[in-house]
């Protein structure tokens, strides 16, 4: 029986096995962690329904095991080819087609370095966010609560300065709803976003864009901050530039959020060297063409599914895990 | 202060042997500093410097003021690196921030367009028949006492503590603009954290003063204050900075480069002639050092052989929080004990200046 190798049990590769077995056709999935799930495991709530990440991975996984796929943890990718996967323990697998699942890489926000991350203790990430949201305490690293929060878009996306010139796609949305957790939590609290463009692509992101500024009242500075530094009493000042105002403004604020970007896998420039793959400009692997063939990588057997070939959301994933199983089971049967 | 990035930034700094340019500006700014370098480097590290009496000024101030074309800069660049391959050096030493800068961006320059370094050399040739290598390590003179900060440590006389309390004294550390926010891995430290200041502090027992307007300019750049209608742009930016640090009462200001050491202490006058606001203990000013004269204090040296009495804010208070020996009545005298005038008494100031240097006059 043919069997496809799927690099990675994130949102995107359990997809693309559940997928594929409903196709018939047996797959094995290989995780670097001891768990599925990706980073999907550090998220709070998906926008923007406000969903529980939770609901959807733990429902992708009770899914996973009815239908007994087999799962390999721990298990590290040295290389591959269409018809095996070598592992890092020398163990290989042979296999009739390999699905490359491998998703991202979080933007490294001390690289920014004007922003005091990993040195003021109020500069946060939208994932330190997500995490904190998780286990249910959003404090300043004092313990007490913000009265003033800014949150600021593109770190990492849209910047020549540390070659990340694409744009990572759903950190405007994350933004806002990020910004309507922290007013939920803290409705007294003043929350800022700090933007240079706002792109609300998605279905259902507008409204909420909206309903920010509406209901929330949240406000949209459009203007880049350039550094962040310490006050006397303990909390930060930002400066930035208010482009529609055509002002310069100080601020001071007691949390400081980084929106980091989708940066592609270090992995995927050894993988493009190895196995014949290509990478685009923005360093995610390129796919065959962008649109007939956006699952299909240039070489016949091996496929793409999810953030590892662009900054994707999460309903894009599942959907691009659905369309890479179409592509091997097609390729498989013919 | 937390500065985990600034070991990201490691440049090569060589260990001996320097060819030394020295500053168009700090002789009459502060004016013992580079003799204190040369004094530091010879007999307390026992290291060879060549203080090239050949060398010109490196024409970045006509550079940035647009009366120095770029071509003309490079071909006196390459002159200086021409006099350092004739005298046998090879590691080439800044003792000025813009001069650092241009001599980096030349450098690059010369990297990325290779093709007008073959002109350079063209052009250097033909006006006086010299050729030349280019330096195998660029370094401005505060990365060399960054470079020898330990040594400086183990020999040190006094340190960045007040003896009173035995606290660790506050300090302001300010690298200016051309250090590293042109080239951030030219500089110890990068341009955000830099460490090529506070790494010297620690080293000697002070701790540095992070503050709202540390990364700010301290003024000094050239269309403020070569333009007359300008110079408001000057101290605005300084008393920005001075506003925003005096909060946290540092004990005095640490600065790398020739104009930020001068504006930062003589705006403070100014600011107080004007407005009456002064920024340091006591109503008077916050003393305003280069990193050689905070180097020669920790050594021992004489305040005054340091040329610490030409600064405009009195560096007395900080002397004695330092438990440093000196002798105040010599304070105006120079060389071979001539007097050499005194000024006279500002807001910012705190140290008489009557009755005994009268006598002596």
């Amino acid at each position: 029986m043919k069997r496809a190798i799927i690099i990675g049990g994130g949102i995107a590769g359990m997809q693309t096995a559940l997928q594929l077995k409903s196709q018939g056709i047996e797959s094995l999935i290989v995780e670097r962690e001891s768990e599925l799930g990706g980073k999907l495991r550090d998220w709070h709530v998906l926008f923007p329904s406000f969903t529980p990440a939770a609901d959807v991975l733990s429902e992708m996984r009770h899914k996973i095991h009815a239908t007994g796929i087999e799962i390999l943890f721990s298990a590290q990718v040295a290389d591959f080819s269409a018809t095996e996967v070598r592992l890092a323990d020398g163990r290989t697998l042979g296999c009739d087609a390999v699905v490359v699942a491998t998703g991202f890489s979080l933007f490294d926000a001390k690289i920014k370095e004007e922003y005091g991350y990993g040195i003021y203790d109020n500069v946060f990430t939208s994932a330190d966010v997500e995490r904190m949201l998780n286990e249910g305490r959003v404090t300043k690293a004092d313990g007490t609560t913000p009265k003033r929060i800014a949150f600021l878009h593109c770190v990492g996306s849209r910047d020549e300065k540390v070659c990340q010139s694409h744009c990572s796609k759903v950190c405007c949305i994350t933004g806002v709803k990020q910004a309507m957790e922290m007013k939920r939590l803290f409705p007294d609290a003043d929350v800022f976003n700090f933007y240079m463009d706002i792109r609300m692509f998605g279905p259902g992101y507008e409204e909420l864009y909206r309903e920010a500024q509406l209901k929330h009242n949240i406000h949209f500075v459009r203007g880049r901050i350039s550094e962040a530094g310490p006050t006397i009493d303990g909390r930060l000042q930002i400066k930035a530039e208010d482009t529609l105002t055509g002002r310069p403004l100080r601020m001071s604020i007691d949390m400081l959020v980084l929106l980091v970007g989708m940066r592609a896998n270090d992995d995927n420039t050894r993988f493009a060297a190895t196995t014949g793959l290509q990478q685009a400009p923005s360093g995610f692997l390129a796919p065959r063409d962008l649109f007939l063939s956006n699952v299909k990588s240039p070489v016949a057997g091996i496929f793409y599914a999810g953030a590892v070939s662009a900054p994707k959301s999460i309903g894009e994933v599942i959907n691009d895990g659905s369309a890479a199983a179409s592509a091997v089971a097609e390729y498989l049967n013919a | 202060m937390k500065r985990n990035s600034w070991s990201d930034y490691q440049k090569q700094i060589a260990d001996d042997h320097y060819y030394y340019a020295r500053s168009c500006i700090r002789q009459n700014f502060f004016p013992g500093s580079e003799k204190a370098f040369i004094d530091i480097l010879h007999d307390d590290l026992g290291r060879d410097l060549l203080d090239d009496p050949k060398h010109s000024s490196c024409t970045g101030i006509g550079y940035h003021s647009d009366i120095v074309p770029l071509e003309t800069i490079m071909t006196v660049v390459a002159r200086q690196f021409a006099l350092m391959t004739e005298a046998g050096y090879e590691h080439f030493v800044s003792s000025c921030i813009t001069s650092f800068g241009i001599y980096s961006e030349i450098l690059a320059t010369w990297a990325e367009f290779p093709e007008t370094e073959e002109r350079t050399r063209e052009y250097l040739y033909k006006a006086t028949g010299r050729e030349f290598r280019k330096p195998t390590s660029l370094a401005h003179t505060s990365d060399i006492i960054f470079h020898f900060r330990e040594q400086i440590a183990q020999k040190a006389k006094y340190r960045l503590v007040n003896v009173a309390t035995g606290e660790p004294l506050r300090v302001v550390e300010h690298i200016g603009c051309h250090y590293a926010k042109i080239f951030p891995k030219s500089g110890i430290g990068g341009s955000e954290f830099p460490y090529v200041l506070a790494g010297m502090i620690e080293s000697w027992g002070g701790e540095c003063v992070d503050y709202p307007e540390r990364r700010h300019c301290c003024g000094f750049g050239f269309r403020n204050y070569l333009v007359q209608a300008n110079r408001g742009y000057s101290i605005a930016n300084s008393q920005k900075k001075l506003e925003s640090m005096a909060p946290y009462k540092p004990d005095f200001i640490v600065a790398n480069c020739p104009g930020c050491t001068m504006f930062l202490d003589k705006w403070q006058y100014a600011i107080a002639e004007m407005e009456g606001t002064t920024y340091g203990e006591g109503g008077h000013g916050i003393p305003v050092l280069t990193y050689e004269e905070m180097a020669g204090l920790v050594l021992g040296y004489d305040p005054w052989k340091l040329g610490m009495q030409m600064h405009q804010v009195d560096v007395e208070p900080l002397l004695n929080k330092m438990g440093i020996e000196y002798d105040p009545a010599a304070k105006y005298l120079g060389r071979n004990g001539k007097f050499i005038g005194k000024p006279a008494s500002a807001v910012v100031n705190c140290c008489a200046t009557d009755t005994v240097y009268d006598i002596r006059e």
